[in-house]
């Protein structure tokens, strides 16, 4: 365990993901810091979600080691509900809880898997939904929310949990575009508020704005990373480039 | 989960603000319900039968008496069966290999044998064995100084399960089979990403299933499980073998007696039909009414 668990908050060597025969991940290596926003880009089928989902152990390793907070993730940890408890995780459809209001889906996870009383988990929930900017919806049911709204929701119940890190899984990429910015701006605050973020997201504005890293991946691999500046401006590999060159021309 | 695409309530909606062209007498006359008619006629001659026929009123005296027995099995039987059910039906998704495969097997069995069968098997069959398992136990038990668990475990003999207990236990046993099937669509009819979002936030499976799962899924296989409901009540006609005096039993005893059998099964099958009309009324405006509560 001779982590540096006061400064690596996520520790990922040599993850490698197969599906059947399909492989997702081929060998990546990654280390996040704490407090520190950290941006995957990379072409269709590259392994990104995957990745993410190793982070939080939806996905489970084929091969190699993925360490949160000083701790291992593997099939037999126990302890894998409280280390989840830890991680956000933002998905690109949302997944609100249908049949909850705005205030129970937000609720719900702090009472069972927190054990908060009911009175501070609604005042929680409600200071969540504040800080998302949609306190008015906490009585609405999921399904009279605008997408935008709605994502807006799942940050907030992510937050609840009082996570250490938020995973995003490209949060914007199912919304009408007159929602993203809504979207990205709490992202943005988030980011500024010092949480640990690891984004999948093509938003090249949120990347450069809030990313202390951005990283290419193509084919389960890590082609290249850097600052934002250095992947989007001036980037080392072919790959990148043309990648780069195909998203731009949209 | 169906996500809203954020449709502008001022929009004007085409489907619903564009008017109905009037139908014509050919369509009127082709969509109207005229079966609800035909049970109407029924009903009244059936009334008319009772009320003028001496021989119907007294057939319907007597086989009356039956009703509390089919309602009662049913009702017993039926809320059985959703236990079994709801278990088996999470056995068949279990990751745990022998859990699966054990409430597959279960399910497979009751679905490959006839319920007349099934009910003579349970009944007189597998419970009588049953019973003697007990009772082996309970004499090693008493031999083992555990007398007071062992002597009433002993004591459970034959006599002691009655014809009519054992009908329901064969009825649940049938209906849970079924039943599992239909809460293990209705939970495999959730999108993925409601376990997903449920565990990411850290609850056990067990949490996610019952705070998120199961009460999506059940709403979904509500109209399934009402359906299967009156399915059982005429099933239910089927414990008559084991002479449980429910309305069959009564009406097919009335007849030996009488030989009016025209008075006899003429009445019993208006029973079995008022019964089961009323409850799929019953269940058609719960359905109706979930609806109109399910905020969409
Ligand atoms: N549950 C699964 N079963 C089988 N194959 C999968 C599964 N999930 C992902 N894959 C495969 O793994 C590879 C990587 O998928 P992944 O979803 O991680 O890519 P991605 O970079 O997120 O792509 P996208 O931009 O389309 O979301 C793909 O070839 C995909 O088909
Ligand atoms: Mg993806």
């Amino acid at each position: 365990m001779a982590i540096a668990a006061s400064k690596n908050i996520i520790e990922i060597r040599n993850l490698h993901k197969y599906f059947g025969d399909v492989q997702a991940l081929r060998g990546v290596n990654l280390t996040v810091e704490r407090g520190k926003v950290v941006v995957i880009v990379g072409p269709s089928g590259s392994g990104k979600s995957t990745l993410l989902r190793c982070i939080n152990h939806l996905e489970v390793e084929t091969e190699g080691e993925v360490w949160v907070d000083g701790k291992r993730l593997s099939e037999k940890n126990k302890d894998i509900n409280s280390i989840r408890a830890e991680i956000g995780m933002v998905f690109q459809l949302f997944n609100l809880f249908p049949h909850l209001s705005v205030l129970d889906n937000i609720v719900l996870a702090q009472r069972v898997v927190r054990g908060r009383k009911k009175d501070e988990a609604v005042q929680i929930a409600h200071e969540q939904l504040k800080r998302v900017g949609i306190s008015e919806k906490a009585d609405n049911f999921p399904g009279q929310l605008s997408g935008g709204q709605q994502q807006r929701v799942a940050i907030a119940r992510a937050l609840a949990m009082n996570p250490k890190i938020m995973l995003f899984d490209e949060p914007t990429s199912a919304l009408d575009p007159e929602m993203i910015k809504e979207v990205l701006d709490v992202m943005l605050a988030l980011a500024k508020d010092g949480m640990t973020m690891v984004c999948v997201t093509h938003e090249m504005g949120f990347a450069r704005a809030a990313a202390d890293e951005v990283i290419f991946m193509d084919h389960g691999l890590i082609v290249e990373k850097g600052s934002p500046d250095a992947v989007f401006n001036h980037p080392q590999e072919e790959r990148t480039k043309l990648f780069l060159s195909q998203i731009l021309s949209h | 989960m169906t996500h809203s695409t954020g449709i502008d309530p001022n929009l004007p909606q085409v489907q619903a603000s564009a008017k109905p062209r009037p139908k014509t007498l050919q369509e009127r006359i082709d969509e109207f319900p005229w079966w609800v008619g035909g049970i109407f006629v029924i009903a009244i001659g059936a009334f008319y039968l009772v009320t003028t026929q001496t021989s119907f009123g007294e057939a319907l005296n007597f086989i009356r008496i039956g009703i509390g027995i089919t309602i009662t099995t049913t009702l017993y039987a039926y809320s059985i069966a959703l236990v079994i059910g709801l278990v088996a039906g999470l056995g068949r998704i279990s990751r745990n290999v022998v859990v699966r495969n054990l409430s597959t097997l279960y399910v497979e069995l009751v679905r490959g044998i006839p319920i007349l069968v099934l009910i003579f098997y349970i009944a007189l069959v597998a419970v009588p064995d049953s019973l003697g398992v007990f009772k082996t136990l309970g004499a090693w038990l008493t031999s083992n100084g555990l007398g007071f668990i062992g002597q009433p475990l002993a004591a459970i003999n034959n006599d002691s399960i009655s014809l009519n207990v054992r009908a329901i236990i064969a009825l649940s046993v049938t209906y849970g089979a079924f039943l599992a099937e239909i809460f293990r669509a209705g939970i495999q009819s959730i999108g993925k990403g409601q376990m997903e979002a449920a565990r990411s936030l850290g609850m056990s499976y067990g949490q996610a299933m019952r705070y998120v799962i199961l009460p999506q899924a059940i709403r979904n296989v509500l109209p399934a499980l009402g359906n299967d409901f009156v399915a059982m009540v005429k099933d239910s006609s089927l414990v008559s073998v084991l002479a449980v005096r429910d309305i069959t039993q009564v009406a097919r005893l009335y007849a030996g007696r009488t030989f009016r059998f025209r008075e006899a099964y003429t009445i019993l099958a208006i029973l079995y039909l008022g019964m089961t009309l009323i409850l799929s009324l019953v269940v058609r405006v719960l359905e109706r009414r979930l609806h109109g509560n399910s905020r969409k």
